[in-house]
């Protein structure tokens, strides 16, 4: 799982869907049979996708997500890019790809706030199937 | 039908079904339909959408690359084939039922739902699994909102080898029939598991659409599937 669309899930549960907590969901309690496994993966650098695709990151998600998973380095707020192909802005959007496409969760596991039920993620795969108690 | 009913005959006949044929299912699957290639090819770069009921992810591929889908079956043996789609920049997949969507409501310029809704074994579930598409969509006039594709298999396909129409039963199982042969000079082994779909009549998405509170700006037949696309 791209480390972007944490930043596009949340909780199945359809309680937790009316209540703010349920995104983004949380990878700050990992369990030991499924650790938390994190990989680079290459992905071609498109300075124009980042660009475009930043209007729609949920800035203050992508906060929470990137310090739980070890990333302190990211502005507190949606970088104000023009051109994306002006050299001064390379570096960032260079990052933000890193981190946002490149970066694989191969396994671990995301909880949330509201429920605290686990979501695991195996083979780079999330499951979001509830177990029969929890669907309404 | 009860809901749990509907659900027992779904798992039964849906869920355990795909996760018995993927690989084989995922062989047939690979031509995209037109109507679908192009919506996702419409899209500006930079939008963002979900592809629910995904399968083996052949629409992965076809989007535009400028695009982000977030693609979710119900079988997690077609999301390990569908997986090896996203190489692509722009894809990423998950596990996650048609009704329980893990995502945002509001946040998607689009989603597309292809082949999926009439899995689902009542009236009312149908009409969720439909809400479930147009919840992620973005509100907004016209062309500011996020819109949907949802395609589903037609009762009037007078011309195809399957051979319904107009008045007849619109729940059907439908054979999968998988042969092998064990060995060289054996005979072949055949295998027939049975699909439920519900075959919809002329008109009948359009209704779900409204019940589930979407709007339909587009609409047609194709192939033997009626198809529309639909806002919030």
């Amino acid at each position: 799982m791209k480390l972007l669309t944490a930043n596009f899930v949340q909780c199945s549960v359809k309680a937790c869907s009316a209540t703010p907590k349920c995104f983004p969901l949380h990878f700050d309690q990992q369990t030991a049979d499924v650790p938390l496994e994190l990989a680079h993966e290459d992905v071609d650098f498109s300075p124009e996708f980042i660009y475009n695709i930043l209007p729609r990151i949920d800035w203050p998600a992508l906060l929470i997500t990137a310090r739980e998973l070890g990333n302190n380095m990211l502005p507190e707020t949606t970088p104000e890019i023009e051109n994306p192909n002006a050299p001064e802005n390379e570096q960032i959007l260079r990052d933000l790809h890193t981190l946002l496409l490149e970066t694989q969760i191969i396994q671990g596991s995301m909880r949330c706030e509201n429920c605290n039920h686990i979501y695991f993620i195996r083979d780079s795969i999330p499951n979001f199937l509830l177990p029969g108690h929890l669907v309404q | 039908m009860e809901e749990k009913e509907a659900e027992q005959l779904e798992q039964e006949h849906v869920h355990e079904v795909y996760d018995r044929i993927a690989s084989h299912f995922s062989q047939t699957r690979y031509k995209p339909w037109p109507i679908v290639e192009r919506f996702l090819q419409s899209l500006p770069a930079g939008s963002v959408g979900l592809d629910i009921g995904c399968g083996n992810g052949k629409y992965l591929s076809v989007a535009n690359p400028g695009i982000y889908i977030f693609a979710t079956d119900r079988s997690a043996a077609l999301v390990r084939i569908a997986a090896a789609e996203r190489r692509a920049r722009g894809a990423d997949v998950g596990v996650a039922d048609g009704i329980e969507m893990p995502v945002p409501s509001g946040r998607f310029d689009f989603a597309i739902s292809i082949a999926v809704v009439h899995h689902f074994a009542t009236r009312a579930r149908r009409v969720d699994a439909v809400r479930s598409v147009l919840r992620g969509l973005r509100e907004g006039k016209e062309e500011q909102g996020g819109k949907a594709l949802i395609y589903v298999w037609a009762l009037e396909q007078g011309g195809s080898r399957r051979g319904w129409d107009e008045g007849d039963s619109q729940d059907v199982m439908v054979p999968w029939v998988t042969r092998r042969k064990k060995k060289e000079g054996e005979e072949e082994e055949e295998r027939v598991e049975k699909r439920y779909y519900h075959l919809y009549r002329k008109g009948e998405l359009e209704e779900d659409i409204a019940a589930a509170g979407g709007v339909v700006v587009e609409n047609g037949y194709e192939r033997d599937n009626w198809w529309a696309v639909a806002r919030r």
